[in-house]
């Protein structure tokens, strides 16, 4: 069954999109990542326009975070005071983003630049996680319990000017490196088309030592809120946001986020971070074999422009 | 649906045989409609071309068939085609040639394979074949032929360049008819149809018409809210993402 995308100017299959956002809204469900990161990659392979994908996966990620984010309020597990300062960041990040994104485009090196990124990103933030959690896994297995190094010596940069104290999440912390984490992945998500959930979370988990409980409500409050002004800054700056396109994608990832939630119950934490780092690799692994292998046919159109 | 076009036809024959034809042949051409609606269950559609070729008595007699060759012209837009290069161990789309003022949609249809109609310089000269259609680049930038070519064969690929040697028949000798097909991604714009008759390698008639492709209903109200007013568009799409996450957290509750 096929509906038409009146803003994508294309008509496109229904159960086909609400397969894909199901699937990746499942992925999302489990892990409490956003899902961008997947679901921007996958509608450009099925033929949707760069553009209008980045931008509608941004109403998408708007409706999840949603669900997520309330469910965190209800348990009072985020932390409101944290999440506005990385708020801040995150929408200068954004504005910068963007701004680089149409000098890049200008220059005709986006696509260059994003899968750049995408690779090296992905790459390095997969193998992390990958080499963290198969080493949680290996000491489980010999039966050691690795100490957590969680004593009273502060990283470097907590010292730093501007300290801010933030109760909920047992932090006094420079604002500076805040500033610093928010804007860099706020940039990177309007350059990429992601809500960074997937950098947030082990950043403020590894970086910061937020305790695990406020950590992804936090940055849920976070994504959005930046989310919902690169909705509405897409529709304004580039007409790029299909609200058709938004809905199926919304239906589709709302119910797969719930049955993507029931299943994360079932896995444990160590065996949970070791498939998301695989997923994460794979996706970065596809962008490379995709930019090393020679092209079947080095030609390929670019958008039209109506006269 | 069989009935409608063949009454078209019959009644079309009768003008087209009270016309007088100023020249020795004439074309009188009539399209099945003038609009394409673009609704939410729309995923392409067809017209369909009827023509009678009309003749006098200074008509001579052809040695050769008639040949028809339908061309319809999509809007114009500025394309660009890429091409991938080697940078260092990666492929990227580093070469790009930007074609302006072409059509974006391009339906030739014609009676016989197109070299077989006209020789090469007659058909530039006609625009007849979508060889002929999109301009050769000129002299002393011979390496954007293969843009160009890339560019022909990938709207090719993608339905949005056509050209079918047998897709006009003739029902009489004198009376034919053509499917014009509007792809699924025709953008909206006025499509202009012409139609050639040619003979012995000779054009020696062209009519032209043409038709609109619109939105229509509610696909119209958004394409037109999206562009007109941005911010309302931009934060209701935004207002219904958060009320249908919200519905979501309150049906699912499981706190």
């Amino acid at each position: 069954m096929q509906i038409y995308l009146p803003i994508a100017d294309m008509p496109i299959s229904i159960f086909l999109v609400l397969g894909l956002s199901a699937a990746v809204g499942f992925i999302s469900g489990m892990f409490g990542v956003g899902g961008g990161f997947l679901l921007t990659p996958l509608l450009i392979f099925i033929g949707v326009p760069a553009a209008i994908s980045v931008a509608t996966v941004s109403a998408q990620i708007t409706a999840s975070s949603m669900t997520g984010a309330l469910a965190y309020w209800r348990r009072r597990a985020l932390d409101v005071k944290l999440g506005t300062v990385l708020l801040m960041g995150g929408l200068v990040g954004t504005v910068l983003g963007v701004w680089f994104f149409n000098a890049m485009r200008r220059l005709g090196q986006l696509e260059l630049v994003i899968i750049l990124s995408y690779i090296t990103l992905l790459g390095s933030v997969g193998s992390l996680m990958l080499a963290e959690s198969l080493k949680a896994l290996w000491s489980e297995r010999r039966g050691v319990v690795p100490p957590r190094k969680r004593g009273p010596h502060h990283p470097w940069y907590f010292g730093l000017p501007l300290r801010m104290r933030f109760q909920r999440s047992k932090l006094y912390v420079s604002v500076i490196p805040l500033a610093v984490l928010s804007i860099t992945i706020g940039f990177l998500g309007a350059v990429l088309g992601i809500g960074g959930g997937f950098l947030m979370v082990p950043a403020l988990l590894y970086l910061f030592r937020v305790p695990t409980a406020v950590v992804v409500g936090t940055s849920l409050f976070q994504i959005l809120f930046t989310m919902v002004a690169a909705t509405v800054l897409h529709a304004v700056t580039n007409q790029a946001v299909d609200v058709i396109l938004a809905v199926l994608l919304v239906l589709g990832g709302v119910f797969g986020a719930q049955f993507g939630a029931r299943a994360g119950r079932n896995v444990k934490g160590e065996h949970f971070r070791l498939l998301l780092a695989l997923i994460v690799l794979a996706v970065g692994v596809r962008f490379a074999t995709e930019a090393v292998i020679r092209p079947a046919d080095p030609y390929s159109l670019g958008a039209t422009e109506l006269r | 649906m069989v009935a409608r076009p063949l009454a078209a036809l019959l009644a079309f024959a009768a003008l087209a045989a009270s016309a007088t034809a100023a020249r020795a042949e004439g074309l009188v051409v009539s399209l099945s409609s003038h609009h394409v609606r673009i609704t939410q269950t729309y995923t392409g559609a067809e017209l369909v071309i009827f023509g009678v070729i009309t003749r006098d008595r200074s008509s001579i007699a052809r040695q050769g068939p008639y040949d028809i060759v339908v061309t319809a012209k999509g809007p114009q837009g500025l394309m660009v085609v890429r091409e991938k290069v080697r940078f260092g161990p990666i492929w990227a789309n580093l070469e790009q040639r930007k074609f302006g003022a072409l059509p974006v949609t391009i339906a030739v249809l014609a009676t016989r394979p197109i070299p077989d109609i006209a020789t090469p310089d007659l058909r530039t000269r006609y625009g007849i074949g979508l060889e002929a259609l999109i301009p050769k680049p000129g002299f002393g930038s011979a390496e954007d032929v293969p843009f160009r070519d890339a560019l022909i064969r990938l709207r090719r690929e993608a339905g949005l360049y056509v050209e079918r040697a047998d897709a006009v028949t003739f029902v009489t000798p004198d009376i034919f008819r053509a499917p014009v097909p509007v792809p699924s991604t025709a953008p909206v714009g006025t499509y202009e149809v012409s139609i050639a008759l040619l003979a012995d390698g000779v054009q020696i008639a062209r009519e032209t018409t043409n038709f609109e492709v619109s939105k229509a209903g509610f696909e119209q109200v958004l394409f037109q809210a999206a562009r007109d007013r941005p911010w309302l568009y931009g934060a209701l799409t935004a207002m219904m993402a958060l009320s249908m996450g919200w519905l979501a957290s309150v049906v699912f509750r499981r706190d």
